[in-house]
């Protein structure tokens, strides 16, 4: 079979020790079996490791940060597509999909260019602030969770909840109160750091699983592997896994994706507590780093992501391979000064 | 050989955080000319700095407010905000476009009858009305929104036995799910405040109770707190309805529309998340739509939005007075124009364009305004082109509180001018001189002589 | 005081010093300062070519240059050698 030549536009070049998922995503693609893929990266640092891995990344651009406008970054695209003909991106930071999302029309008008992303009410409907009513609304058990705007309303939350209880920046950070002065304590210093609100959450104790999974827009799930994190780094991101047999994180999953019409890649982070009951404490927007997991036990993601904004149907994936491991490793590339020449003052590579 | 064009040289450390420069010429593209007239044209007519208005731009967010709302609820009435730009000939456009006048002090609300609004179509918001003020609004007819019970119980004092009737409104204020809650004018509706004004005014007949208002917040980023508010209105409305027999006349719901300026401490574009006029349509009319009115009593719907309908529509130009180098190496630039002129710099992070062109080549720098004060600061980071004393450069969107909340301090303020519908150019206001300033000031005899 | 004569330069405006293991970006009148001091020339030297060679005058020349020699000296580019 022939396959079809393609050019897809990845960000999260960023394969650092905490690391974007765009490499991942670019390996799946590369090995895909219905497709001869050229890579276009979308770099917003000149160290970003991707940049420099020239047997996955065929060619790089910088583009503007989200912070400058969907303005900058539409006439950066435009610069682009004219040198490369860009048939699909995919944009993998949570910190630019405001502006992918709000551009999504306009670049399949203007360029042709597709995307497959969830829409902006989706979008918000998972952010960490409203996951509660996210969770009852599919059906799925979140940890109760309320939002405060001072440090005074702590001593009136006895009556919703009981300590120990989780204290959780709007954005990042979180920590575990055992007494309503610790709660004040973190209030504090959390909020020094992110502002407010704070998110006050129910703990709840219990192993952590991970999914990632793809859902067509329609209600169907396309694909779903768990995974269990056997080894962690310091800043807690997986540095080793393993695909779980689980079928009740399964059907949660397809749940989850069919009751929000989830469109496009996702992550959903779940505790599972001692007696067998599943909360979910994060869904994130987009395909996890360890999204090639996925690929290598059968369900390749980011291969099917692709079909679909192209257009083309795409079944369900039945099965996965249960047991497989992924291990991270980093590796020193030795680069040129040219190079980072290159993408410093021209902006390509 | 011709020479080589000269532009200072400069050198700036790669760091591997953000390359802006590709792609953001948008941020620091030149602009030259502002509604169809060059900035060093207007500079030299009208001196710098100098602020221009845009007629064709309030038109059209007049407009476009007016077709958002009105193609979604049959009855709209706009109220132009006047503490947002009371300069009487941007108050004129708006009242020839059909806004009734949104008044929050007696001066404001003479200002609207010297502009020529009728008296019963200014509304009297404000929690500083004096028993003299009130008199007057009876007298013509206006809508007296009622802050406080203060306010309440002058008003009875001033009609009782008078045989005259004043048309009031209640302020509330509520818990819509925004924070800072705004509870500082008008009754609160949860604790039942709200409800006890209400009965009051029904108990005195010399009170026709006509409308109820809300004004939940400023640049409210979220639209469905509107949504909030006008379900608690019409909870209020349909209970009146209820006791009296008769319908409520109007909800106002205020203002607080954001404008597309980006807020300090917003990491994306004011003009990538703010909602559009016809998104708080969409919540506020069918949150009413969907309360309880019988179809023939439905409510009109006043707004008193100020910032999203003139904010666009005003710049700021002036010219570069010197670059310097801080002590840590950063470039600082300083205008002819400080938080003296924009006083909401200290909210927003002002877009500021070069009004003539330059290299690709650009800058971090700080930018202070002329005052020999510290917190003179416009820009605490921007990045902009190679600018040199003499450059000139436009601010944009400032045409919301800027030419009200603008302080004679230091310098004396510029002229303000409106380009028309045609192009042309007219001065609105004169630049203050010395003359202006001393006008009010009186010498006692024996300080004359130093 | 003297420029480090490691300092590589290329065509686009890239600057490497090697000594520190920065980079920079300079425009197209930095560059021409760097060569001329890479050239051993004189402040005043380098006024008069760059007068020739660019639509500016000394005094104008003068003040930059003051500024420039400011943030050289800041990145190292330029050493003192006493």
């Amino acid at each position: 079979m022939t396959k079809r030549k393609i050019t897809v536009a990845v960000s999260g070049l960023n394969n650092i020790d905490s690391p974007g998922p765009g490499i991942p995503v670019i390996r799946a693609l590369k090995e895909s079996e219905y497709f001869d893929v050229r890579i276009i990266g979308l770099s917003y640092e000149n160290l970003e490791p991707g940049l420099y891995m020239r047997d996955l990344v065929d060619k790089s651009y910088s583009i503007p940060l989200p912070s400058s406008g969907t303005a900058s970054l539409l006439e950066r695209l435009r610069y682009i597509h004219d040198v490369e003909n860009i048939d699909v991106i995919i944009p993998n930071f949570d910190a630019e999909l405001h502006s992918f999302i709000k551009l999504a029309t306009q670049l399949k008008n203007d360029f042709g260019i597709e995307t497959f992303l969830p829409t902006q009410e989706q979008f918000e409907s998972r952010h960490k602030s409203v996951l509660y009513e996210f969770g009852e609304e599919n059906g799925v058990k979140v940890p109760y969770a309320k939002m405060i705007f001072s440090a005074n309303e702590i001593h009136s939350l006895k009556n919703d909840f009981t300590y120990p209880l989780v204290i959780k920046g709007k954005y990042y950070d979180a920590s575990i109160a055992a007494t309503p002065e610790q709660a004040v304590n973190y209030f504090h210093k959390i909020s020094a750091k992110w502002g407010l609100p704070i998110i006050v959450q129910e703990f709840v104790s219990g192993n952590e699983v991970n999914v990632t999974a793809i859902g067509d827009g329609k209600g169907n799930c396309i694909g779903a592997v768990p995974m269990r994190k056997l080894y962690i780094t310091d800043k807690g991101k997986a540095w080793a896994g393993v695909s779980l047999d689980d079928e009740n994180l399964i059907e949660i999953t397809n749940r989850v994706i069919s009751n929000s019409k989830w469109k496009g890649g996702c992550e959903l982070e779940f505790i599972k507590t001692k007696e067998g009951e599943y909360y979910l404490l994060e869904m994130n927007p987009r395909f996890p780093a360890w999204v090639y997991l996925a690929k290598g036990c059968g369900q390749n993601h980011p291969e099917a992501l692709v079909r679909m904004a192209l257009g083309e149907e795409v079944k369900p994936f039945e099965s996965y391979d249960v047991g497989k491991l992924f291990v991270r490793f980093s590796f020193d590339q030795i680069v040129d000064i040219k190079d980072y020449e290159k993408i410093s003052t021209l902006g390509e590579l | 050989m011709s020479k080589l064009s000269y532009e200072r040289p400069f050198i700036q450390k790669l760091n591997t955080g953000s390359m802006n420069k590709f792609g953001t010429k948008t941020e620091f593209a030149p602009v030259t000319h502002l509604d169809g007239i060059r900035v060093s044209k207007l500079i030299e007519d009208y001196g710098s700095p100098c602020f221009v208005i845009s007629e064709r731009q309030i038109r059209k967010n007049v407009q476009n407010a007016n077709r958002a709302f009105k193609t979604r609820y049959p009855k709209i009435q706009f109220a132009w905000s006047y503490k947002t730009n009371y300069l009487s000939a941007v108050c004129n456009v708006f009242h020839q476009e059909g806004s009734w006048a949104e008044v929050v002090s007696i001066y404001e609300y003479k200002k609207a009858l010297l502009n020529g609004v009728e008296g019963n179509k200014i509304i009297f918001n404000g929690p500083d009305k004096t028993e003299e003020d009130l008199a007057l609004a009876v007298e013509n007819n206006s809508l007296i929104h009622i802050d406080h019970f203060d306010e309440l119980y002058s008003l009875v004092g001033l009609l009782d036995g008078t045989g005259k009737k004043a048309r009031v409104a209640i302020r509330v204020n509520m818990d819509t799910g925004i924070y800072p809650m705004w509870d500082r004018f008008g009754f609160n509706y949860e604790n039942g405040q709200a409800w006890n004004a209400i009965i009051k005014i029904l108990s005195h007949k010399e009170l026709e109770l006509v409308g109820l208002h809300s004004h939940i917040g400023t640049f409210m980023l979220s639209t469905s707190a509107y949504a909030t508010a006008a379900y608690k209105l019409c909870d209020l409305a349909t209970n009146v309805k209820l006791k009296t027999g008769k319908p409520i006349q109007y909800l106002d719901l205020g203002g607080g529309f954001a404008s597309t300026n980006t807020l300090k401490g917003s990491y994306l574009q004011g003009a990538d998340i703010v909602p559009t006029i016809d998104d708080y349509a969409e919540v506020i009319t069918s949150a009413i739509l969907n309360s309880n009115f019988a179809q023939d009593e439905l409510p009109t719907i006043i707004l008193e939005s100020g910032r999203a309908l003139i904010d666009d529509a005003a710049w700021l130009i002036g010219s570069v007075v010197a670059t310097k180098r801080l002590s840590d190496d950063r470039r600082a630039t300083i205008m002819d124009f400080g938080v003296n002129l924009l006083f909401n710099a200290f909210w927003y992070d002002y877009k500021i364009s070069p009004a003539q062109e330059f290299t690709h080549h650009t800058e971090d720098m700080v930018i202070y305004g002329p005052l020999c004060m510290n917190i003179d600061c416009i820009r605490e980071s921007i990045n902009l082109p190679l600018l040199n004393k003499g450059d000139q450069v436009v601010v944009h969107k400032v045409g919301a509180y800027n030419m009200t909340q603008w302080m004679q301090f230091i310098q004396m303020r510029p002229k303000i001018v409106m380009i028309d519908m045609e192009g042309k150019s007219h001065i609105l206001r004169e630049n203050e001189s010395l003359d202006t300033m001393m006008e009010l000031e009186r010498m006692p005899e024996h300080l004359k002589n130093i | 005081m003297q420029i480090n004569k490691n300092i590589a330069i290329s065509d686009s405006g890239f600057v490497f010093n090697p000594s520190t293991g920065d980079s920079f970006s300079t425009n197209q009148v930095g560059l021409e300062i760097i060569r001329l001091l890479k050239e051993n020339k004189s402040k005043e030297e380098l006024i008069k070519e760059l007068v020739l060679k660019f639509s500016t005058d000394e005094s104008t020349l003068e003040k930059d240059l003051g500024d420039f020699f400011m943030m050289l000296n800041s990145y190292q580019i330029l050493v003192n050698n006493d």
